[in-house]
């Protein structure tokens, strides 16, 4: 087993006491909650009639059917309204923190944690929401959890878990130009499958992920899930204290940041730390990357040919034949010139304020080709308060997109944002499951921001290399 | 907890005794769903979540696998009539992989599946069915697919799912099966509610966060449960 590693560390300082299962009581230092996996877990409380333990260490928001359009209250779906009336009754009645609309401080729970300063290295962070992983890239050991576990969380601030084994991906080298995090992901994805880390957690290294910004190491923790592996998380260091010092937590607490910065220090994994797995991928070799299938492993290169099925291994041959038939492609073309219908640009893999200036500079000058739909969902009221205020919203409207409001949107389509019928999109969400967008025939390519601005341009999958950018980002 | 009328051998305790029921093994029928990566929004997809309890899920499992956009019946198990009843789901690899949606193992337990039986899963969904007392219990490939193959050749046999000793009993077979360790104890013991468990530990739990160094004091609630906070304060 793995020891000395961040994980390990963090375990530690949360473990309470080792339960009758084997499994360890671990405290939760950080619980969010949102508007679709909580109210369950809140009524459990109301007919056990237990109080929420920790409300202070708890904090909410509404994201997933939140509407991206209209806004005003009732909301225009009943069931949106319902869900988030309850939210607001259910974080009233606990005590609970909430970044509603009305604070300016709403937006995907992904998104806000972080920008808060409420996500920070060493803590144990849960929400039901898988990609909880996100916060990692903080140091933390962020993961998702379910309906039953919330109440866990709810009613005693703790989860039980079992400890797992550590992999260490060293991303090596420099990433080539328009490469970016989302591209280092799916590439690791694909090379260690979708199942390939059930049973781990993923700790990002190397120097390619050293020279990422904090955004970056979001996106790749964020996908951790889609590789089955539950966390990832990267190892604090300046960047990472760069980015807090700024946040609410501590901008008119120097003295605090300082005396935390010790434990983020102690809490990094040792230089001889021991890892269950290492695994060492060359970031120079990692190509502009997007998905040609319905599952997040079935990724390529934009220039690679699509694989053929029966060159895959002999468990992944079915899934890639259905996928292909979904997709409509075929083995040996490249996604290259692939058709788009609809370009979306959001989520909480890909949806801070250096995403959206970085596609924003392929669209300045340009329009949305005719046939396509393109939207531009902010991550945060905050994100995109400083995307106006820097102009970011008029680029892409003038360009053909439409400028909406925060949430999940057609990352997961439980809102009006929706593909229809057989749309294909380009996405810079993190799922191209079947139906994941709303539509069961729908066909999703995901892909980076800026992948994303050259598609929604040109209506097809483009190689962004092959575009000249129109401002220099 | 069983949405079938088949065999479930909860033990029931007299309250107070153990938080939960025991769950030794599962009996009744199965139905075999095939595929590889059977990721939650194909379980239940996430127009059916726009709800504030699970009840009434179980109608939605598998649902854009089963019905077209006129809503008739597509080819699935789940539409089937020789599975109706049926309470041992028998899946391939990676099975529940994705979102972390809760209201999968509901959808799927409201339809009436006591337990799962698969080359792998995902770790949130089979976490999630624990919680609700679901085994999920793996075996080798060639063993399910043998599995699956008999139970869509004899759909009204019983399949005899052994969590306490790990095997899965057909026939005239006995597939070694595999049980997490923690998840065949919390099963097998009836300790799989969790809140009881670990409410149990409260004096601990506040000991713990007062030991962080980002917890601050005014955190951490009193003794008696209750917290020198203003109610209502949001």
């Amino acid at each position: 087993m793995s020891d000395g590693t961040l994980y390990d560390k963090v375990w530690d300082r949360h473990k309470v006491t080792e339960l009758p299962t084997g499994q360890d009581q671990l405290f939760v230092g950080l619980h969010l909650v949102h508007e679709v996996t909580s109210p369950q877990a809140f009524g459990m409380l109301r007919e056990r009639d237990t109080p929420v333990a920790f409300p202070e260490r708890t904090h909410a928001t509404v994201d997933h059917i939140v509407p991206t359009g209209n806004r005003d209250r009732p909301f225009a779906d009943d069931a949106a309204e319902t869900m988030m009336a309850e939210l607001e009754e259910n974080v009233r009645d606990a005590g609970i923190e909430f970044s509603d609309p009305d604070s300016g401080n709403q937006g995907i729970v992904h998104v806000i944690g972080p920008e808060q300063g409420l996500t920070q290295p060493g803590m144990t962070i849960v929400c039901g929401d898988s990609h909880t992983s996100t916060h990692g890239a903080f140091g933390a050991l962020a993961f998702g959890i379910g309906t039953s576990q919330i109440r866990d969380v709810l009613a005693t601030g703790c989860v039980a878990m079992e400890k797992q084994k550590v992999r260490k991906i060293e991303v090596t080298g420099e990433l080539g130009d328009h490469v970016t995090a989302k591209d280092v992901i799916l590439t690791i994805i694909r090379k260690l499958g979708t199942d390939g880390g059930v049973g781990y957690v993923y700790e990002y290294a190397g120097e390619a992920i050293e020279d990422l910004g904090m955004e970056g190491r979001m996106s790749i923790c964020n996908m951790s899930i889609e590789g089955g592996a539950r966390a990832g998380y990267v190892n604090p260091d300046e960047t990472t204290y760069e980015w807090l010092r700024e946040t609410d937590a501590f901008a008119d607490d120097p003295e605090r940041f300082a005396e935390l910065r010790s434990y983020w220090e102690s809490i990094a994994s040792d230089d001889d730390a021991e890892y269950d797995d290492v695994v060492t991928i060359d970031g120079s070799e990692i190509e502009p990357t997007v998905t040609w299938g319905t599952t997040p492993g079935q990724g390529v290169g934009v220039t690679e040919p699509i694989p053929a099925p029966e060159d895959l291994p002999a468990d992944k041959q079915d899934t890639a034949r259905r996928a292909q038939k979904h997709m409509g492609v075929e083995p040996g073309e490249t996604m290259e010139g692939y058709e788009i219908d609809v370009a979306f640009l959001g989520s909480c893999t890909n949806a801070r304020l250096k995403d959206l200036r970085e596609a924003a500079a392929f669209v300045t000058g340009r329009e949305v080709d005719d046939d396509v739909r393109a939207m531009v969902v902010p991550g945060s009221q905050r994100v995109q308060r400083a995307a106006e205020a820097e102009g970011l919203d008029e680029v892409f409207t003038e360009a053909g997109f439409e400028w909406r409001e925060p949430g999940c949107s057609m990352c997961l389509g439980m809102n009006d944002d929706q593909l229809q019928g057989d749309e294909a999109s380009a996405s810079s969400s993190n799922r191209n499951f079947v139906g994941r967008q709303g539509s069961k025939d729908g066909r999703t390519v995901l892909m980076s921001p800026t992948m994303v601005a050259a598609a929604a341009v040109t209506g097809e999958v483009t190689d962004v290399r092959e575009m000249e950018e129109v401002v220099s980002v | 907890m069983s949405g079938s009328d088949a065999d479930v051998d909860h033990e029931s305790f007299a309250e107070g005794e153990a938080p939960a029921e025991k769950v030794t093994d599962v009996s009744g029928t199965g139905i075999p769903v095939r595929g590889n990566d059977i990721d939650t929004d194909q379980i239940i997809p996430a127009r059916f979540m726009k709800v504030v309890t699970f009840d009434g899920l179980g109608q939605f499992a598998f649902f854009d696998q089963r019905f077209d956009d006129e809503d008739n019946e597509k080819d699935h198990p789940f539409n089937e009539e020789q599975y109706q009843g049926a309470n041992v789901l028998v899946v391939n690899a990676n099975f529940g992989c994705g979102s972390s949606r809760e209201h999968a193992p509901q959808a799927l337990m409201r339809w009436g599946i006591d337990a799962i039986v698969g080359e792998s899963f995902a770790e949130i969904f089979a976490g999630n069915c624990l919680a609700l007392g679901i085994p999920t219990v793996t075996a080798d490939t060639e063993s399910i697919e043998a599995l699956q193959d008999y139970v869509a050749a004899n759909p009204d046999a019983e399949l005899h799912v052994d969590v306490e000793n790990e095997r899965v009993a057909y026939d005239d077979e006995a597939i070694d099966a595999t049980v997490n360790d923690a998840q065949r104890k919390a099963l097998v013991e009836g300790v799989w509610d969790t809140t009881a468990l670990m409410g149990a530990n409260a004096s601990a739990v506040r000991e713990t966060a007062r030991s962080l160094p980002y917890v601050p004091e005014e955190d951490v609630p009193a003794a008696d449960g209750g917290h020198d906070r203003p109610t209502g304060d949001d």
